[in-house]
């Protein structure tokens, strides 16, 4: 990191610390929401963005993550911290075998793949012999962990810091990741994928193993997802989250760790300001504005905040 | 036996259903290399206006000619406005400016017209034909209306300039061209017809699964693996596959998997047909000489 | 007045240019061809002629600016274009082939006639005629492509290359047909060609491209009798 990286991302952490002290309890849950959506995004970024395979059914690696974490709590009484490693774990195995055969398949088909998994799981999940785990339609309650060692905090507090130290662990890793060797890989199949193979890259199996990686981070999403809203149901994951990561990385940047956090910030927010004119109004400007990056800006926020760093820099060096 | 017999005969009402939005992709595709993750929605929105009408006082019939005329300029408007934009765009960009479409035509229909259900009424006699008691009045005459439209579209593209014309700019753009053919509105009209036929099959299965924003997600999933069990550049393949779809998903929910995991057989058959024979079961295989 | 007149024609395909300021003309009836080596702009001027690559420059067709018309406007007024490669549309049939080629007249019944006048002049064709057309012959679909052209009835007739990788015998007698052509029914020719010798047998001018320049023009005859032209494009 530059000395102006560094800066910038001391005072964003003081600013996210102080963040729960400053605001209601119910607004620090939104903003845990907002970091668990910032891991789901960076995965399916770095499936989509990165690697160029489109995935269309991302929620269902959250749900996949969710479910395991609530089965786990509720059934099994494991304590919501080790569920994480569980969740991605599951995932990761999860999504490696989806990966498998969906190296055979173009980028279009590949969506298509995935959009019929993210249509058809709500019934999947509704299974009635899956029920004795799933809860069926009616889905799982699970209680809110109370914040450990008797720290003087509110659950929604201790629960935003222990998603916040979760999602800066796997940023840093996940930026240690892409920023190297194995970014370079990644972005080699997406823009040149006969060249990189003939580079030595072992296409298919980075592929199917960036699948795994994606679907774990979006799984642990999951499970973080489900202990801060105490529920999981089938209905909560049906194509509607599936195309919300989708609109969250167009719009946040493809190809960018930042992007996650600016994406997950607009999927959480837009809604909530724009339900008081209609329930269906939030989709209705999700569309437009899907449309409108797309044409106008492609390389989502983060590629405009870079465009217009960079400009105000020029500018500055020639004053 | 009985009851398998109504099964298949359902599936075949349900089928025709899927074969006709097949066709709608596949026409697509054909044009524009594209898969319209909108098509379903496309044809929901228009079968709502198709309501409106009705309850505006129209007779059944005029509704439906007048929806399927509304739909048709939908498809050309959306293509024009929405669609030319990104037609060389890179794959994601195309696909996401798809599901930009589903998500807002989604969204507008449930905004002027709420989630909640609605029935939607059917033309046909609400007693079974000749007393039989294998098939409702709906179904036949769903099937009839079906292969009604199949047939005229056969025709169309077989036997008039215009078809020839728009089946030339699928297939070869540039040559089109060069013989002086407008290829960016035949693209437009491929785009109206498959929007016109979607909503033909919206008003079709409306009467069955009611009028709701979301009635097309299960639709459109069996339509896509019908397009691809037929090979999703074969419009007799789509329509095979329509009715094959239709059947399986009806007799394998009623006697081997339950109705719960139904949409599990369109996965099952998306997913294994794109792995194990992406060209689909009827794909053609052309010959050329170079 | 000038069928054809081409100024100062200049493209390019994204940043590489081809054409570098080609001027030339024919005249209405006549045969004119465009000589040159592989990659010396000779297909990039037939296709710039209809629009089909960016271009700077005038383009003159009866008088008629053409040039920043869209392709299929200008293959409305008469201009057909034997494409590089052929264009056939291999899933049609070899009539539905035709058909198109005819696909902006109205006049009906002359279209009937034509198809016949063109099933004469081609006897494989109409025994191929519902046969798909990706299944002929390279030469059987030179001919396709040379006969869809005519079916435009055209005034000129833009020919790219119509003996790439024909039979000398196959070429001989699509020669003699476009002769016929020629006179019959007085369609002007702007040939492409990179067998010169072929090519100069059956034009009455002759424009010689290098690097996408014109450096020489003339009659058939003087370019025929050319020492340079002999020695880098008739091999004698």
């Amino acid at each position: 990191m530059s000395r102006r990286q560094r800066i910038v991302f001391a005072v964003v952490l003081a600013l996210a610390c102080a963040l729960p002290f400053l605001v209601s309890n119910y607004r620090t849950f939104q903003f845990t929401l907002v970091l668990v959506y910032a891991i789901a995004l960076l995965g399916l970024n770095i499936l989509t963005g990165y690697n160029g395979q489109i995935s269309l059914g991302h929620g269902a690696f959250y749900a996949i993550g969710a479910y395991s974490a609530a089965i786990l709590m509720d059934r099994f009484g494991v304590p919501y911290w080790a569920t994480l490693p569980v969740a991605g774990a599951v995932c990761l195995v999860a999504g490696f075998l989806f990966g498998l055969p969906a190296l055979r398949l173009e980028g279009l088909y590949l969506a298509l793949a995935t959009f019929a998994l993210g249509v058809s799981l709500p019934q999947l999940l509704k299974y009635h012999h899956f029920e004795k785990w799933t809860g069926g339609v009616q889905g799982i309650v699970i209680t809110k962990p109370d914040p450990p060692f008797g720290l003087a905090l509110s659950q929604d507090q201790w629960l935003y810091f222990f998603t916040l130290v979760v999602a800066l662990g796997l940023f840093w890793l996940a930026r240690n990741l892409l920023r190297g060797r194995v970014g370079r890989a990644l972005m080699a199949i997406r823009d040149h994928p006969i060249a990189a193979e003939a580079m030595g890259i072992h296409t298919a199996m980075v592929k199917s193993i960036t699948f795994g990686v994606s679907a774990m981070y979006t799984g642990i999403a999951g499970a973080l997802g489900a202990i801060a809203v105490q529920f999981v149901a089938p209905d909560s994951f049906n194509i509607f989250l599936s195309i919300t990561f989708l609109i969250g990385i167009v719009i946040g940047g493809l190809a960018s760790i930042t992007g996650a956090l600016y994406g997950a910030l607009f999927i959480q927010f837009v809604p909530n300001i724009a339900d008081e004119l209609s329930k269906a109004a939030p989709w209705a400007i999700f569309g437009v504005v899907l449309i409108g990056f797309v044409y106008l800006l492609p390389a989502g926020v983060a590629g405009g905040i870079r465009m217009a760093l960079a400009r105000w820099r020029a500018k500055r060096q020639n004053i | 036996m009985e009851a398998f017999l109504h099964q298949v005969l359902a599936g075949l009402a349900t089928g025709g259903i899927y074969a006709s939005v097949a066709l709608a992709l596949v026409m697509i595709y054909q044009a524009t290399h594209h898969l319209n993750f909108a098509q379903g929605e496309m044809a929901m929105f228009s079968t709502y206006i198709a309501w409106s009408l009705i309850s505006a006082g129209l007779p059944y019939w005029a509704a439906f000619a007048l929806t399927v005329v509304f739909a048709f300029i939908l498809g050309v408007v959306i293509e024009r406005v929405v669609i030319r934009p990104v037609e060389n765009a890179p794959v994601l960009a195309v696909v996401v400016v798809f599901i930009a479409l589903l998500v807002i035509l989604n969204s507008v229909t449930g905004w002027i017209y709420t989630y909640t259900i609605k029935t939607f009424p059917s033309p046909f006699p609400a007693q079974p034909l000749f007393g039989n008691k294998y098939v409702s009045s709906h179904e036949l005459g769903a099937i009839g209306v079906t292969l009604a439209v199949l047939l005229l579209l056969y025709g169309f593209f077989r036997y008039t300039p215009l078809g020839l014309a728009m089946r030339a700019a699928a297939q070869n753009p540039d040559s089109s061209r060069l013989v002086g053919i407008r290829v960016g509105w035949m693209l437009a009209l491929g785009w109206g017809l498959a929007a016109a036929i979607g909503s033909v099959a919206g008003m079709m299965v409306a009467p069955i699964v009611y009028l709701d924003p979301n009635m097309m997600g299960g639709i459109l999933l069996y339509a896509f693996a019908a397009a691809l069990v037929g090979g999703i550049d074969n419009p007799g393949g789509a329509v095979f596959g329509g009715f094959l779809v239709g059947v399986l998903e009806n007799v394998l929910g009623a006697f081997v998997i339950g109705n719960e995991l139904k949409l599990a057989v369109a996965l099952v058959l998306i997913i294994g047909v794109l792995v194990v024979r992406p060209s689909g079961f009827f794909g053609k295989v052309y010959v050329t000489r170079v | 007045m000038a069928l054809l007149e081409v100024t100062q024609l200049h493209a390019a395909y994204g940043q590489t240019r081809v054409l570098h300021g080609i001027s030339f003309a024919m005249e209405a009836g006549t045969i004119t061809t465009l000589l040159g080596a592989n990659g010396a702009g000779k297909t990039t001027t037939l296709r710039a002629l209809c629009a089909m690559v960016k271009t700077q420059g005038e383009i003159r067709f009866a008088g008629e600016r053409i040039d920043g018309r869209a392709t299929e406007d200008i293959v409305r007024l008469g201009i057909a274009h034997v494409p590089d490669g052929r264009g056939t549309f291999v899933n049609l049939s070899t009539e539905e082939n035709l058909r198109l080629g005819a696909y902006t007249r109205k006049d009906r019944e002359a279209v009937e006639a034509d198809l016949e006048r063109i099933y004469g002049y081609f006897p494989r064709l109409k025994e191929r005629r519902a046969q798909q057309a990706g299944t002929l012959s390279g030469g059987e679909q030179q001919m396709l492509a040379v006969s869809r052209g005519l079916m435009l009835r055209p005034q000129l007739m833009l020919l790219d290359e119509p003996s790439f990788g024909l039979a000398p015998l196959v070429v001989r007698e699509l020669f003699a047909i476009l002769r016929a052509v020629n006179e019959r029914e007085r369609v002007s020719l702007l040939l492409v060609e990179q067998n010169a010798a072929l090519a100069l047998e059956l034009a009455d001018h002759a424009y010689l491209i290098e690097t996408g320049r014109v450096v020489l023009s003339g009659t058939a005859d003087e370019i025929k009798r050319n020492d340079a032209v002999r020695s880098s494009y008739l091999g004698y």
